[in-house]
């Protein structure tokens, strides 16, 4: 029985050495990514927009401000690659620009709400009992809230501030993340494995990071590359509304917006930076994808 | 001419990885009246070989490549869906290993009853019910008329199985098919329903195919064993050669593995006793208790079951403590209270002269060292995130037992212990099979060099081979190691093999406690007597005896 194990390598063990916290799950992870085309090509083009949003006030063609009145709404050309908008600002520049906010705020946003969000569905789960009770009643509570107004109160005590604009939008998001973290904790504390962790002695800190978060990884990955694009569209919403970001800084949600009403006569200023956004939701689909497949070693085929 | 030949039959899987031969190039017969034993460990294709006859395997990736099956002279292989649909109803039952899954959760008894007389056999609801009431009762369901507006959760399991087996017979079938039917029940209930099912072939004529991987089961009453591996039959005849004189290494080997004979109880000349349990409750509350408004519970008693209930017992240090008792009985509870992983209502546990009850919780951590825990489940007790070399790192490693480089050494060793190969380090648990995933968390529970070890049915999830190597392997470490185990486990066979002294725990209470010797030739409470009664034996002539005995009783 066990000759009939089939291993590929007998290398030794020292590179898989535990590192703190974690364990060779992220090395192993790794690898596997990189064996998945898609989700690394999506990675690089992340990674290019990331570097082009950082360094666009350098290597933008225009300023931000800057308009060609005389120029107007003018297609695709050499000069402006991406055309104009109707005050003749050039669109490359502004969707630069405009990612740096849309980015940030996606994944910032995004971070906030899947860290609070993790921690708080895993710690009441685990928990159980009255914290349990006490941690999902106000997650209810601040459902409930209509988060508009929460908003809204928030910007108006504190002043715009694109800073809090990303917390405001995390502080929302991340309700339902715990709520489906917590749902998973409750199914896996049932399993053997966790009791076994219990009467190994280790801390309930250990058990949590080391046992219970990675098992919920995956619907955390599918469910954070769902949250990202709606975060990015809520940053344009409330930017529309005059909550967010105003002209002419930009953001892609805002142009888009802009070019929805200008779409019969000048079509380019809704399809560029339509196509930037669709791109950046498509990579980050594949690359979550193909994250949730190499961090779970079920899932591969090898 | 024969009422089921299956001739040459395969069946293949086409997967992803490859085409996977489920059943290979099979025959057998079948004959009116008979019971054909088909019998292999998991995965051997023995269910998947009566299901394709059925059209019952998930095509694709299933795939009937070749063969013929001819019941009663006509084809079953290839026919039109409808044509099936008849043949599965009237004239072949199937009754599956588990009761509970088996039966619809939202329809009554009666009515899961009467669909297939009104179905197959197009007659009134009003006939119908009569017929479903008459069948209830000759199962051996009291109260039948009542019982018939019953849900399947209102019943026990091997109720449940009474209801499937009426289900099954209630269209008068030729061929009845029965899929592990006792896997998932009591030893005493399954002694039952392998009764009925005898008494009820008998008096309707039927033959009957018993799947199994249980000998002992099919002992008593196949006529005829067909022996599957991997697919194909290696060995088939009456089952007084398969038992006494198989031909086939492999029959050899599944015979041999049947654990057999009975440990030779050590003397303990010192009465160092490592663990002591006083007077030890546990209470499940079943009413809601969550709140207690005075007025609104007024006349809500609350309501308690007992799972464990005023237990004492002393194990010394270095002996192997057998727990036996069917399900619900508390022997899990008692174990895991004994590790302090539930509260306990009352009572004491004192190890090494230390009451485990009085300590704070960060003492506890420091005892829990000393006491570990093998699961019954290797497929949930394992993290699937973890590989084997993290899995047996993190007790050395948070307990600080070693550091640095020695920890690759000690893992290496904990391996050897269990018999794992050294290359397996970097692979996840699935990679596994049951047998070698049991092995790791043995390996994970030895890491901390406990003194006590709570086995709880650590074989019962495991092919009959497999578990002699496990059991074998737990000897062998307790030994060597000097381990002091609680082996819990619902199978006497098991427990004979392997513990001094047994327990035997019945409906929370401790009813009997003694040497394992004394437990077999002369047990001194009635329910260890029916209990070892209802075991069955893998040898035909003594378990046609047993048989005797159990009806000369009755």
């Amino acid at each position: 029985m066990l000759g009939s194990i089939k291993h590929k390598e007998d290398s030794p063990l020292h590179s898989s050495l535990p590192s703190k916290g974690g364990g060779s799950l992220w090395s192993d992870g790794w690898a596997r990514l990189k064996r998945n085309k898609l989700a690394i090509v999506s990675l690089v083009i992340l990674i290019f927009f990331c570097i082009t949003a950082l360094l666009t006030p350098i290597i933008a063609p225009y300023g931000y401000e800057e308009q060609d009145l005389l120029l107007g709404a003018s297609p695709p050309s050499l000069d402006h690659w991406l055309g104009t908008d109707i005050f003749g600002r050039d669109m490359l520049t502004r969707i630069m620009y405009g990612s740096r906010v849309s980015l940030a705020v996606g994944f910032i946003a995004s971070a906030v709400a899947v860290f609070i969000g993790v921690l708080w569905g895993t710690i009441a789960g685990y928990s159980g009992g009255k914290i349990d009770s006490f941690m999902m009643r106000t997650v209810d509570i601040l459902y409930a809230l209509p988060f508009m107004i929460f908003i809204i109160l928030l910007m108006v005590i504190f002043g715009r501030n694109i800073l809090l604009l990303f917390l405001a939008i995390g502080a929302v998001e991340w309700l339902t993340m715990a709520r489906i973290v917590r749902g998973q904790v409750l199914s896996l504390k049932q399993q053997d494995f966790v009791e076994a962790a219990i009467s190994l002695g280790l801390s309930h800190w250990t058990i949590i990071h080391r046992h219970l978060v990675p098992n919920v990884l995956s619907p955390v990955i599918v469910y954070t590359t769902l949250t990202i694009p709606s975060v990015m569209l809520l940053e344009a919403f409330l930017s529309f509304l005059g909550l967010g970001i105003q002209p002419p800084e930009s953001s892609w949600g805002l142009l888009i917006s802009y070019g929805v009403e200008t779409m019969e006569e000048y079509p380019w200023l809704i399809i560029f930076p339509g196509l930037f956004l669709s791109v950046t939701l498509f990579s980050l689909n594949f690359l979550g994808d193909g994250l949730r497949d190499a961090l779970d070693p079920r899932a591969s085929k090898d | 001419m024969y009422l089921l030949s299956v001739k040459n039959l395969t069946v293949h899987f086409h997967t992803r990885n490859g085409i996977v031969k489920a059943v290979d190039d099979v025959s057998f017969d079948v004959d009116h009246g008979e019971t054909l034993a088909i019998v292999g460990e998991s995965g051997s294709g023995k269910s998947v070989a009566l299901y394709s006859l059925l059209d019952l395997i998930p095509r694709p990736p299933g795939k009937i490549e070749s063969g013929r099956a001819l019941f009663e002279g006509t084809d079953l292989i290839n026919r039109k869906e409808k044509e099936l649909q008849k043949i599965r109803g009237n004239d072949i039952a199937i009754i599956f290993q588990d009761p509970m899954t088996s039966l619809n959760p939202y329809l009554t008894v009666g009515e899961q009853l009467m669909e297939p007389i009104i179905y197959h056999q197009r007659k009134s609801r009003k006939k119908a019910k009569i017929a479903a009431i008459k069948m209830l009762s000759e199962v051996g369901i009291k109260e039948p008329k009542i019982k018939i507006d019953s849900y399947p959760h209102e019943f026990s399991g091997g109720m449940q199985q009474r209801v499937m087996i009426a289900m099954a017979l209630i269209v008068k079938p030729k061929l009845l098919i029965c899929d592990e039917p006792t896997t998932a029940l009591d030893v005493t209930t399954q002694a039952q329903i392998i009764k009925l099912i005898q008494e009820i072939q008998i008096k309707y004529k039927i033959a009957v195919i018993f799947i199994s991987h249980d000998l002992g089961v099919v002992a008593g009453i196949a006529n005829n064993i067909a022996v599957m591996k991997e697919g194909k039959i290696v060995e088939k005849g009456t089952t007084e050669d398969i038992f006494y004189r198989p031909k086939n290494d492999y029959t050899k080997s599944l015979l041999s593995s049947v654990p057999s004979g009975q440990k030779i109880t050590k003397s303990f000349v010192n009465e160092d006793i490592l663990l002591r349990v006083k007077g030890l409750v546990k209470y499940y509350s079943s009413g809601n208790k969550r709140i207690n408004w005075p007025l609104y519970n007024k006349n809500k008693e609350q309501k308690f079951i007992k799972a464990v209930d005023d237990v004492s017992f002393e194990i010394k240090r270095g002996e192997i403590l057998g727990v036996v008792g069917e399900s619900g009985s508390g022997k899990s509870t008692l174990g895991r209270s004994i590790l302090q992983l539930t509260t306990l209502n009352s009572g004491d546990v004192y190890f090494n002269n230390t009451n485990l009850m009085l300590l704070s919780s960060s003492k506890k951590t420091e005892i829990r060292k000393r006491m570990q825990m093998v699961f019954q489940d290797p497929y949930s007790s394992l993290n699937p995130r973890m590989t084997v070399f993290d899995t047996l790192a993190e007790p050395l490693l948070y307990h600080s037992i070693s550091k640095g480089n020695k920890i690759l050494d000690d893992v290496y060793a904990l391996m050897d212990d269990v018999g794992l190969p050294r290359s397996a380090s970097k692979k996840y648990p699935h990679e596994f099979s049951g047998g070698q995933r049991q092995r790791i968390a043995i390996g994970r529970a030895i890491a901390t060099k406990p003194d006590f070890v709570v086995a709880d049915e650590p074989v019962s999830a495991l092919d009959v081979t497999v578990q002699a190597q496990i059991l074998e392997l737990m000897l062998s470490l307790v030994e060597k190691h000097n381990l002091t185990m609680m082996f819990i486990s619902h199978d006497l066979s098991v427990v004979r093999y392997i513990a001094d002294r047994i327990a035997v725990m019945h409906q929370g209470k401790l009813v009997e406690l003694d040497e394992t010797g004394n437990i077999f030739s002369s047990p001194s409470n009635d329910y260890t007597k029916q209990l070892l009664l209802a075991t069955p034996l893998a040898d035909p002539i003594k378990e046609k005896e047993r048989q005797n005995i159990i009806s000369s009783k009755i």
